[in-house]
Order: C-alpha cells, then structure tokens, then sequence
C-alpha cells in the first residue's frame, strides 16, 4: 500500500540553525499521527515543507506519491495552520464558499461545511467579529473541504474550549475511519495520546522518537512511584522494612524501575499489618514528553 | 479560471464592503462633474463640441486620479494577505501565485471600470444636456473611457509589484506614493526641465518622443489627445500629439500591464510565507 506521506532523512536549515536533521517518516492512509516537541523544536518547518510553502535543503519528501506543493499533492492536502487567519471583512460562508471553489468544488456545501463544526448561525457573520475558537472552526471547516487523503494540522486544538475540543477528535476519528490521514502538531501530550494511533517526538530538529504511547512508555522507562501507606504506630517499622524508600509525613515515597515492579509489590504485600495501603503512580506523560523533548540537555 | 474568477468574486466583495468601490466612485463622479463643469467656458471660441471640450478635461483628470485610485487599491493586495497571515493558507490550495494576482486585477479592474464609467458618464450627461452637438464627441469619450481602464490596470500591476516588494502595508503604500509622484508628476518635469537644457538638440528630437510614450500616463495622454483633433484642439497641444504616432502609444499602453503582471508575479515568487 503506497504511504500518505513519506519523509526520508529530511534536513533543512536556516542560515546557521538547522531546523531539521535527518528526520524519517512514514504516515499511512487512515492513520493519525501526534507531532509533539517544544516551541521551535521544527514542527511549523516540518508542517511547511510538506505543504510545499517552504523548501528543503537534503532528503526525500514525497506528498501523495507526488513533490511536496506539486498539483496533486495539492489537491489531496488540507492544511490547519497554527492561528490561521481570514480576512474580516468577508463572512464565514462567503470565506468558506472561497475556498470551495478554488478547490472546485460546489459552493452550495458551505452552510453544511459550517455546520459541521457548530458554526451553522455565525456564517453570515463577518469573521472580523469572530473569536478565537470560531476562526479556528472556520479554519477546520475549510480543511475538511473535497475529502483531502492527508490532513496537516498545526495545533489544531489552540483556541477551541474542551467541548469543542472533543468534538473536533469526534470528527478526525471519522475522517480517519474514511481513509484520510491526519498528522497533527500539539503541545500537550494528554490531549493526543487517546485520539491518535502514533506520537512523534521532535526536538531541536531531530525525530527523537516516535511510536505509541506504551512503546514510549517502554522505551523511556522511567521509574514508577510507590507511595506506602502504614497502618498508626507502624510508621517506623515500615521505614526500617524499605531502607529505600523516604518517609514523607504520613506515608513512605519510593520509586522502582519498570522490570522490579511486582518483585517490590509482593515485598511490601509481604510486610503484612504494617501496611495499610500502597499506590502505584506510573510515570505521567508529561514526565515522558519531558524525558524525550529534554534529551539534548535543554 | 475557475480558480481566477473565484479570487475576483472574493476580492470584489472585500472591496465593496472597504468601501473602496463607493470611495473611487464618488471620487471620479465628483471630479469629472466639477471640470465639465469649469471646462465649459472655451466651447466657442475652439469650435469645438461641448463632449469633446469635456473628453479632454477628463483626459488631464484620468492621468491624476486613475493611477492614483489604481495605486489604492492595489498596494494591499500581496503585503495585506502577508500581514493578515492569510498566505501561507491560501498557497496550500491548489491555486498559483499568477492566478492569485489575476484574480484581484479581474475585481479591481471591475472596481474601476465601474468609478471611470460613473464618472465619465455624469460628465458626458451633463455635457450632452446643455449642448445638443456634443454627441460628436461620443468616439473620444468612449476612447478615453477604455484606455482609462488599460492605464489603471497598468498601475495596479504596479502596485501588486510594489506590494510583493515591501511585504509590509505601510512599506506598500509609501512605495506607491512614491511611484505615483515620479512617474505621474515628476517625469513630466523633469523631462520639461531637459528639454528647456537641450535647447532642440538630439535629446528633444530623438530620445524626448520615446521617453514619452514610455511612461504609461503619458502615453495614454498622447494616444487620447492625438486620436481626436477635437480634443487636441481643446486641450492646447495638438503639435506635440501629432509627433508620436498614435500606435506607439497604444502599444506602449498594452504593454504596460501586462509587463507590470510579469514582474509582480516574479516578485511575488521570491515569497517565502
């Protein structure tokens, strides 16, 4: 099955900085992939160079089977970008009839387009008086015009309230049930880690790592925190039982690595009626979000 | 052309609600009504119809206000879609930078079309009104008319050129001010002052007609005042019409927009959104 869209040892740079190094990657048709990294850590640039707005400087890009900006890469690419702006003085409808035409498509659709994500009383609206959140519905009502097979969406999700923001999930999920592929960009990595298949970690320009969340998870293996509970009175024996741990209070703190989980937890089952409770925090995905997009000492 | 036609339809509305379509019609009516208004006193003496007296009051208007109507809307058209940040989307749709420019051309050249024609026709009402002759003078109207719109496109392709140049707005308009004032009242000038300092010599007789017919305003000035002896007539300057051949300003005008469109669109190319 040929690739939405495949990316092999991409580098770009600007003047001094290189804004991406080496970086390989494979979007499948009806796959949907979660760019994250920091601010300026190359998601914007990646996003650019696939749309064909900005060049490259070695590597191999290829958009639909065809050169990134090319006619048919084009035509089967919908770009969200990052607070994407309208000219105000024209309507949500008139905008989006646009649009629709320049990809030659009916201009009739624009009110069902609209009311595709809730904006179906604002269209006659002019987008000047728009907020933040309708702009970017507007914005994702012009990315979902003509079925597009890849959709590029720079923080699609900025600006948009939780409910909206579920909603907007709701809409990738069918459009990826229908074969279209969607590569995002985020910041927040719990916002993404339910609603895509795979999770793309840059930093400083350079792919760091990439897969789903549990091959993440596996792979930073970052140590799990235990926090022990002991019943009154026992709070001492408890601290000289686990030497390793660190009494906090009104319970005992410590950590263990992904392989001694269940050996630490039958020791502290073990300990019998000086324990009254145990809690098992795995790492959190902002502590592996970090643990990636820090590699480089930032 | 789909594609051209629905960035002219966008582009039409966006003007019509900036009002730039109210503006340059108010505009071009009320300074047409005003000098066929002060352009009637010569009438009899020239013996010339009161239309053609009015054609050639509007041609010594057109060559201020088209280019300078031209330049207003257009300096916006590339540096505004860079500051509103509505490029890089835009160039995402299967849509090029030439059809992009087109279609705005398409809408402002309707824009103007519809002022020039307001304007001219309140002029030419008013004139055939009062004298029943002035109907002889319908040929020039309608000559001034299109070429009014051939000398505003060239100054829109201009100013998309100049707008893709300073990517800013306020970078746009100082650089159309600035084109406006040296190809619209400085050139004259300045090739007034080197004829004076020529003193007949090769420069007014060889280089002087072509220098003229370069310029885009003044070569519609020439192809309007040559074709009509009326005119010329009205005007005071049938000799110097009469030296350049009416074609070379006619090419001249042709090929004013369509190489301002080259340019703004190889600028434009230089983009990076």
């Amino acid at each position: 099955m040929m690739q939405t869209l495949t990316l092999s040892r991409l580098t770009k740079r600007y003047r001094d900085t290189e804004a991406l190094r080496d970086v390989s990657l494979d979007v499948a048709p009806g796959e949907r992939v979660a760019l994250l990294g920091h601010n300026g850590a190359g998601k914007s640039t990646l996003m650019k160079i696939i749309l064909g707005l900005i060049s490259f400087d070695s590597g191999e890009v290829q958009v639909l089977g065809a050169a990134p900006g090319s006619g048919p890469a084009r035509a089967g690419v919908a770009y969200l970008p990052e607070s994407v702006a309208f000219h105000p003085a024209l309507t949500g409808l008139e905008q989006i009839r646009h649009y629709l035409r320049l990809r030659g498509e009916p201009a009739r659709l624009a009110s069902e387009l609209l009311a595709r994500v809730g904006l179906a009383d604002a269209g006659r609206r002019r987008i000047g008086t728009y907020s933040k959140g309708m702009r970017q519905r507007v914005g994702l009502a012009q990315a979902l015009i003509g079925h597009p097979r890849l959709l590029v969406l720079d923080e699609p999700t900025s600006g948009l309230d939780p409910v909206s923001r579920r909603d907007f999930y709701a809409l990738l999920d069918g459009l990826a049930a229908e074969g279209a592929s969607v590569l995002l960009s985020s910041h927040a990595l719990t916002e993404v880690e339910a609603r895509t298949d795979r999770l793309v970690i840059l930093s400083q320009g350079r792919l760091v790592t990439q897969g789903s969340l549990s091959d993440l998870r596996r792979q930073a293996d970052l140590p799990i925190m235990l926090h022990v509970t002991p019943r009154t009175g026992a709070s001492g024996r408890l601290a000289e039982a686990l030497p390793q741990g660190r009494m906090n209070g009104t319970a005992l703190h410590m950590s263990c690595g992904q392989d001694e989980k269940l050996a630490t937890l039958s020791r502290i089952a073990g300990l019998g009626e000086i324990v009254s409770d145990v809690d098992v925090t795995p790492p959190s995905l902002e502590d592996i979000y970090s643990h990636f997009s820090r590699r480089d000492g930032q | 052309m789909s594609r051209i036609l629905a960035t002219a339809r966008s582009e039409f509305l966006i003007a019509l609600r900036n009002r730039w379509v109210s503006i340059a019609v108010a505009m071009m009516v009320v300074f047409s009504l005003v000098l066929s208004a002060a352009g009637s006193a010569p009438t009899g003496a020239l013996g010339a119809d009161r239309l053609s007296v009015t054609v050639a009051s509007l041609t010594s208007l057109a060559v201020y206000l088209v280019p300078l109507v031209a330049l207003l809307m257009s300096f916006d058209g590339v540096a505004g879609e860079v500051e509103r940040g509505t490029l890089p989307l835009l160039l995402t749709y299967p849509l090029s930078r030439a059809e992009l420019l087109t279609g705005k051309l398409f809408a402002h050249v309707a824009v103007l079309t519809f002022a020039v024609a307001a304007g001219y026709g309140s002029a030419a009402l008013s004139a055939i009104a009062t004298d029943s002759a002035a109907l002889a003078g319908t040929p020039a109207l309608w000559r001034l008319f299109w070429t009014s719109i051939l000398l505003g496109a060239a100054f829109l392709c201009l100013g998309y050129a100049l707008s893709a140049l300073a990517q800013r707005p306020s970078g746009a308009a100082g650089l159309a001010i600035g084109l406006w004032l040296a190809m619209i009242v400085l050139y004259d000038l300045g090739l007034l002052a080197a004829i004076v300092a020529d003193g007949g010599g090769w420069f007014t007789t060889e280089l002087f007609p072509w220098l003229l017919i370069g310029n885009p305003a003044d070569a519609f000035r020439l192809y309007n005042l040559a074709a009509s002896e009326a005119t010329a007539a009205a005007a005071g300057i049938g000799g110097a019409a009469n030296a350049i051949p009416p074609m070379h300003a006619l090419v001249s005008m042709l090929a004013w927009p369509v190489l301002a469109l080259g340019a703004a669109v190889l600028i434009f190319r230089r983009i990076t959104p």
